[in-house]
């Protein structure tokens, strides 16, 4: 199949208002005919949900949490990006577009990210309405910081709490909507299946997690937005329950899935202190303003200091290495996360990382406590440096934090057109379960950016261009499609209790992670994503045969529900390695050991690969098929990123 | 390992946990052994512990809430040693650590108990009655699009701060089940103040504390009696202060609608 991205013709800056007016409007009268789904109501369920309630449409939301507003949006730590120039120091639309490209290491399509730019700034103004509580100053007006890798102070925050307050003025104007009777929230749902009925999405199947009772749902569109499937590698910062079962579904029903090797890896989290470990802590990107990253000059200091036969204090300023400022003068410690990601693992690699294990760097706040005090330095981050003191046992305003880079978040997603529409007509993907924005790398900052903007002000134009087309009659779930998904839902959950095996869910979870932390992490080979793709296969294999579940699907089961989001992570890893396997080039958070430059970053090859791959579903255990979608710049000039 | 005390031994507990099929069915404590507990370890990571050798035994694992396990989620909600989250002060359940323990110590963990937070199973409880609170008028009547250019609302930066500390309730209900009269003051007092501190929220404010309060009382959630355990037991450390300013709104508002019952 083609691939028709949908981006509007002509300039660049005139693509999405021009895209805006040619949209098909449903008449005011008629909105109230059309009912829609939004699975997911993190920052873009719940942005799109209210904002489509508040057009007219009726809204069925889910969340298999216990309240939309536990979506992991609520841990972004860091901030939100908006063009808003408020400093005066040179940023613009055109310039949060172009560092999004360039960061993405030009793996993104220009006209969606020249849209995110757009809308960012409409962004910040709505949450302020909202009540959003952002980082002011004492003149009143809201403060910036600069983040991850820009150059201009663009980021708006809440202290350390950014993805929580927003998430919680989205779940506010959520709240509004639910009161008003305009959307109706079901908690405690998992979506387990795509309906689609005459090849259009036409409804949802879903399991109540507290009665296990499996429901159908039918709607005029249905839109995703359930975030990243980062947990496919075990530990990761995502929250436990985030996984990939419904945009993995929808995949299996027809929609593409893209780039999905695209991972971010983030170089400030806390360093993995033991097998039990459970998930990885974010120390926000923002501490590398003002903290310096090092480690030992050789290798013998750092054995001694693993050994504690030396502390960390006794390592004098000049045997300490400040690699990054070393390295990237322009950028140093705020390079951007997939270069200062890669550099910590080389440090470590050289037998120069910290910490017990060897797998840690240091994150330094000597410097900033002595140029102002701790004090300000607690203003900025004190509650990051109680949640490092509390996991840790270390008090950072002492002693150096240690870090280490840890999966973030996924780049790779549905692929999506310019409506956020995807191979399904009438399916919707939107933040990050999406692919769309960030090419082969995300900018920090920029998450909450894209999942607010595709909610509040991309959806609730596009959508309406498919429902203008689709006739407002009432929809049910009489269509045996339903029942036929429905039964295919209760059959696998039966399934899955009947195997009776010896390992539990989180056994295999463990060692699908461990696979794909080892061969398709931060760096990847060609050798190593072979044997990956082997042992995947032979995990899944056994996992059908061994998994451990008791209980039964009648009753409030989390060992059910994990079963079947690692029997998901199990297809998904291996379409990972097959994407890491063709793409013959590194860029961004992919890394190719092959292909690098003989400085050791990453070399891509933009005349073979400078495409989209879209992999479709072509029945179990059979091979993917790849459909490309080939990237135009017009806009941007292709270079060799270089934070030199 | 990471931790400061790499010399801290593995420990052995007993664990009396509250076990409960579902809402109809009644409860009781059950106790479980657990060995070579990492004094590193969260104790939802010993939880997990717990559950895999459950699992393994064939027996039902313990169900309780978590996600984010970093302490800004919320989800977690366990009632240990008779306090909201445990011991440690300002700590939600995922960031109290195994090192607050001794080895050979006894840890009973229960679910919130209000009336307004039925059991769903073992130490899963139904929060959905601070929903609907939310929903009766915890926001600022917004929609998307046409909001003026954010600088148009300057904001003094105590003002805004003192908000943003309001703002940072992370709705887990530990006030609640802290309060002997399961007292939803702070957790609503939290959402008022945050709103009546703000310009945004001035326009409505006067039917939203009347509103969230109404729904209060119809959750089922007792009255406040000013002793204070819901803040000294907050994990994000919600001020009192917020039910003082929740008590002055509620007040004006009542005066203004001429309905001081």
């Amino acid at each position: 199949m083609v691939l028709n991205s949908k981006a509007p013709e002509g300039p660049l800056a005139e693509k999405w208002d021009k895209h805006k007016f040619n949209v098909k409007l449903v008449n005011p009268a008629n909105k109230r005919k059309y009912d829609v789904i939004v699975v997911g109501t993190g920052l873009a369920g719940a942005a799109a949900a209210a904002s489509l309630a508040e057009l007219g449409y009726n809204v069925k939301a889910f969340t298999y949490h216990d309240s939309p507003r536990r979506a992991h949006s609520i841990a972004a730590q860091g901030g939100i990006n908006a063009a808003k120039n408020y400093q005066n120091d040179g940023d613009s639309v055109f310039r949060l577009f172009y560092d999004t490209i360039k960061g993405g290491d030009y793996r993104a399509r220009e006209a969606n990210v020249y849209r995110l730019a757009q809308v960012s700034v409409n962004i910040i103004d709505q949450c302020v309405a909202q009540g959003v509580p952002f980082a002011r100053e004492y003149g009143g007006l809201l403060a910036n910081r600069s983040f991850g890798g820009a150059q201009v102070s663009r980021t708006f925050y809440a202290r350390g709490q950014t993805g929580q307050q927003l998430l919680l003025g989205a779940y506010s104007a959520l709240s509004r909507q639910i009161a008003y009777g305009k959307v109706k929230m079901y908690t405690r749902s998992e979506m387990l299946d795509v309906v689609v009925v005459d090849g259009k999405a036409r409804g949802i199947i879903t399991r109540n997690l507290i009665t296990g009772e499996v429901q159908t749902h039918a709607a005029h569109a249905v839109v995703l937005a359930t975030g990243g499937y980062g947990n496919v590698f075990y530990l990761s910062t995502n929250a436990k329950y985030c996984n990939v079962t419904a945009p993995w579904r929808a995949h299996k029903k027809g929609a593409y899935f893209a780039n999905p090797c695209f991972t971010q890896i983030h170089p400030t989290c806390i360093p993995v202190s033991g097998d039990y470990q459970s998930k990885l802590t974010l120390m926000s990107e923002s501490l590398r303003n003002d903290g310096r990253v090092w480690v030992p000059k050789t290798k013998e200091t750092a054995e001694r200091l693993r050994k504690g036969e030396i502390k960390v204090q006794d390592i004098k300023e000049e045997d300490r290495d400040y690699f990054l400022e070393r390295k990237y003068p322009a950028f140093g410690n705020l390079v951007p996360r997939d270069v200062a990601s890669r550099n910590a693992k080389q440090m470590c690699d050289e037998g120069r990382g910290v910490g017990s294990s060897g797998l840690a760097v240091y994150l330094d706040f000597a410097d900033i406590i002595k140029r102002t005090s701790a004090e300000a330095v607690s203003q900025k981050y004190g509650n990051l440096f109680e949640m490092y003191e509390k996991i840790t046992d270390e008090n950072p305003y002492e002693l150096p934090m240690r870090i280490y880079p840890a999966v973030h978040y996924t780049m790779g997603g549905l692929w999506v057109d310019y409506n956020l529409q995807t191979t399904i007509p009438g399916l919707y993907a939107a933040g990050e379960c999406n692919f769309s924005d960030h090419g082969a790398n995300r900018l920090g900052a920029s998450a909450l950016m894209q999942g607010l903007a595709d909610g509040y002000f991309v959806i609730p134009y596009t959508i309406g261009d498919y429902l203008a087309q689709t006739a407002p009659t009432p929809v049910n779930t009489d269509h045996p499609a339903f029942a036929e998904a429905k039964a295919g839902v209760q059959a696998r959950t039966e399934q899955l209790l009947s195997i009776n095996g010896n390992r539990t869910p989180d056994e295999f979870h463990k060692a699908l992670g461990h696979v794909m932390w080892e061969y398709c992490g931060m760096a990847r080979n060609a050798e190593g994503l072979k044997h990956a793709k082997a042992e995947i296969q032979k995990l899944r294999r056994e996992f059908w045969q061994d998994v451990k579940v008791v209980g039964t699907g009648e009753e409030m089961n989390q060992a059910l529900e994990k079963a079947g989001r690692v029997a998901d992570f199990l297809e998904l890893g291996e379409l990972m390695v097959d994407d890491a396997l063709d793409r013959n080039e590194s860029c961004g958070g992919h890394f190719r050991e092959e292909y690098q430059t003989p400085e050791g970053e990453a070399l891509r090859d933009d005349d073979h690969y400078a495409y989209v791959a879209a992999w479709e579903y072509m029945g179990d255990n059979q091979p993917e098929r790849l459909n490309k979608e080939d990237l135009v710049f017009e806009n941007v000039k292709l270079t060799q990123r270089s934070y030199k | 390992m990471a931790g400061s005390n790499p010399n801290a031994k593995p420990m052995n507990l007993k664990l009396r946990v509250w076990r409960q099929p579902n809402r109809q069915t009644e409860g009781r404590i059950v106790e479980y052994d657990v060995k070579d507990i990492s004094p590193d370890m969260s104790f939802l990571e010993m939880l997990d512990v717990l559950n895999e050798d459950l699992l393994h035994k064939s027996q039902d694992p313990v169900a309780f809430d978590h996600d984010c396990r970093e302490g800004i989620c919320g989800s977690c909600d366990l009632f240990i040693n008779g306090r909201s989250h445990g011991p440690e002060k300002g700590t939600t359940t995922c960031q109290l650590h195994m090192r607050k323990f001794s080895d050979g110590d006894t840890i009973t963990i229960e679910p919130w108990r209000a009336n307004a937070f039925p059991v769903n199973k073992d130490l899963s409880v139904d929060r959905s009655a601070f929903d609907r609170i939310i929903q009766a008028g915890g926001y600022v009547s917004v929609n998307t699009g046409g909001a003026p250019d954010g600088n148009e609302i300057p904001i003094p930066k105590d003002i805004a701060d003192r908000a943003f500390e309001a703002a940072t309730c992370i709705g887990c209900g530990a006030c609640v089940a802290a309060c002997k009269n399961a007292s939803a003051m702070l957790f609503v007092s939290a959402k008022v103040s945050q709103l009546a501190l703000l310009p945004q929220g001035q326009v409505e404010a006067k039917t939203r504390v009347e509103n969230m309060v109404a729904q209060m009382d119809i959750e089922g959630f007792g009255a406040c009696s000013n002793i204070g355990s819901c803040a000294a037991e907050c994990p994000v450390g919600i001020s009192l202060e917020n039910i003082a300013i929740l008590n002055r709104e509620f007040l004006v508002a009542k005066a203004a609608s001429n309905n001081l019952a």
